[in-house]
């Protein structure tokens, strides 16, 4: 596991640098001109933080039910993970709305659902954190509801019509663009992978140290 | 099935029995919704007049702290009385348990709200007679969804540090969904026009909602009540 | 019991109705241009700064990770030194 860490994160860092020139390379859209091109940043980020999460909801629900404490390491891991990439996706959205719509935020379904769904991803770290002895269980509690949250999210746009593109929108990119946002989805996934296994690699040396203290 | 349904009864029962004789949080809880909707009343009156909406906004805003308080003090009092571990140790099934709680706790809401939505009428001249059912259904709807997380999380939040601010912390964003179908579906109803197919798309989906808060909080109140 | 609870949250959660639609249209794909328009407002420093807000949270997030695992290596060489390691 740990001798695949630096392949991972060196191939993140190549596609990273190289992405700019994909990215300026790709063909401007008609609408929004060249603000759109946040997109091939915003979305790979929303991409981690909504598999992050629900590894985090998985990862809770087996710590909960069987007890184990190697999947609530992986929780409190990739809850962090969701979080900061979560804030990226935050702040590259209103930095596109501002262009594209005009206004920085709009109440709308998605953007509610999902600036919710990173509220219970902080609420979930500091329970974590201020939560005393035994706030691992609660935790993963509240890290279920946060999955039950993920496909309401998910689903909002093709619900109800909003202002937001839908989801369509990816399935039916020119070739231009698809392959410049499957890119850098695969350079986000990659980066997201890599920090996710430094954080739980974090974790366990901790719980280990619990464990020697604990001999003593 | 009946043995599960007759503790859920009893501990509602008892619950209800304490509260009746006491009071406290009943009148506590009133008193504190009351309240809030005058110190938000006052952030959206101008000219004598409310804005538009706001009716529906500070009615579900008061319910929603209301909630969080009565929740707090329902679940502290088992905490200082240690009968909190003593229902845990009884040999029955503890979801029943959370129902029970569940159930006390909406039969003190829903008193709260019994006066409190009337006062919210008067003060914003909302037409509550309108659409009375709906507007009971989705406050019920409601209701229900907020106070099956909060009961979850305040009975697993006994034994925690800082439990008072971690409370609403975890609660309000995981029921936040729940206030805005209840805040727009109260708001499509005291329009001068009530648009009422409106107000049932919202019911149904809170009705969705308390489905799976329901469902998720009786499947995780026993392992996350397990030390 | 749980299995029946199970089941029921997996038959709500699928079963979540559609709700009427709002009046806004909402894109339904992205179209290339074909010819370059001006805009008023500049979307290169937009884009400029979306990109540099990127790059700064992965680099901080990295750094945090990189404090916090140099710090807890150092604490088990410190508990190995000291204490008496039982063997894993």
């Amino acid at each position: 596991m740990r001798a695949l860490f630096l392949p991972t994160i060196l191939l993140a860092a190549v596609m990273f640098v190289a992405a700019p020139w994909l990215i300026d390379g790709a063909p401007t859209e008609s609408t929004m001109g060249f603000v759109q091109k946040i997109f091939y940043f915003h979305v790979p980020s929303w991409m981690v933080m909504f598999s992050a999460v629900f590894l985090c909801g998985i990862a809770g629900a087996i710590h909960l039910f069987k007890r184990s404490a190697a999947a609530d390491r992986v929780a409190a891991a990739s809850a962090e993970i969701a979080a900061v990439f979560g804030i990226i996706g935050l702040i590259t959205g209103p930095l596109w709305a501002r262009k594209a719509w005009g206004v920085w935020w709009q109440w709308d379904a998605r953007l509610t659902s999902a600036l919710i769904l990173e509220l219970i991803l902080i609420a979930y770290l500091l329970l974590r954190r201020y939560g005393g002895p035994g706030s691992e269980k609660l935790a993963s509690g509240v890290a279920l509801f946060g999955m039950a949250n993920v496909p309401f999210v998910y689903w909002s746009v093709n619900v109800w019509r909003t202002v937001h593109p839908k989801t369509t929108v990816v399935p039916s990119l020119g070739p231009g663009m698809r392959g410049t946002f499957w890119w850098c989805s695969l350079a986000f996934v990659l980066l997201g992978g890599a920090l996710l296994a430094a954080r739980l690699r974090i974790e366990r040396l901790r719980a280990r140290v619990d464990e020697l203290y604990l001999e003593r | 099935m009946r043995a599960f349904v007759g503790i859920a009864w009893l501990v509602m029962r008892k619950d209800l029995t304490v509260e009746v004789r006491s009071r406290e949080i009943v009148y506590t809880t009133l008193f504190f919704a009351v309240s809030c909707v005058l110190v938000f009343a006052f952030s959206f009156v101008r000219d004598g007049r409310a804005l538009d909406h706001a009716a529906a906004g500070i009615l579900w805003i008061a319910i929603a702290f209301a909630g969080t308080l009565a929740l707090g003090r329902a679940f502290e009092r088992e905490r200082q009385s240690e009968t909190l571990r003593a229902l845990l140790l009884a040999p029955v099934d503890r979801p029943a348990i959370y129902v029970g709680k569940l159930l006390g706790l909406l039969a003190l809401l829903a008193g709260v709200e019994l006066i409190l939505v009337p006062v919210v009428g008067l003060l914003f001249q909302a037409p509550l007679l309108a659409h009375p059912y709906l507007l009971a259904a989705l406050l019920a709807a409601g209701t229900i969804g907020f106070a099956s997380v909060g009961t979850l999380f305040a009975a697993m939040l006994v034994r925690s540090r800082s439990r008072d601010v971690l409370l609403p912390v975890v609660l309000y964003p995981i029921t936040v969904p729940v206030i805005i179908a209840g805040v727009r579906g109260t708001a499509a109803l005291f329009q001068a026009e009530a648009d009422t197919p409106m107000a049932v798309a919202w019911i149904t989906m809170l009705a969705a909602f308390d489905a799976v808060f329901l469902t998720l909080a009786l499947w995780t109140f026993d392992p996350v009540m397990t030390e | 019991m749980r299995r029946m609870l199970a089941a029921a949250l997996l038959a709500t959660t699928l079963g979540i109705p559609p709700v009427s639609a709002q009046p806004r249209p909402a894109q339904e794909e992205f179209v290339p241009v074909t010819d370059a328009e001006t805009e008023q407002l500049p979307a290169a420093p937009l884009v400029m700064s979306a990109y540099a807000v990127a790059w700064l949270l992965i680099f901080m997030y990295l750094w945090s990770l990189g404090r916090r695992l140099s710090r807890v290596e150092r604490e088990l060489d410190e508990l190995g030194q000291r204490g008496t390691p039982k063997g894993r």
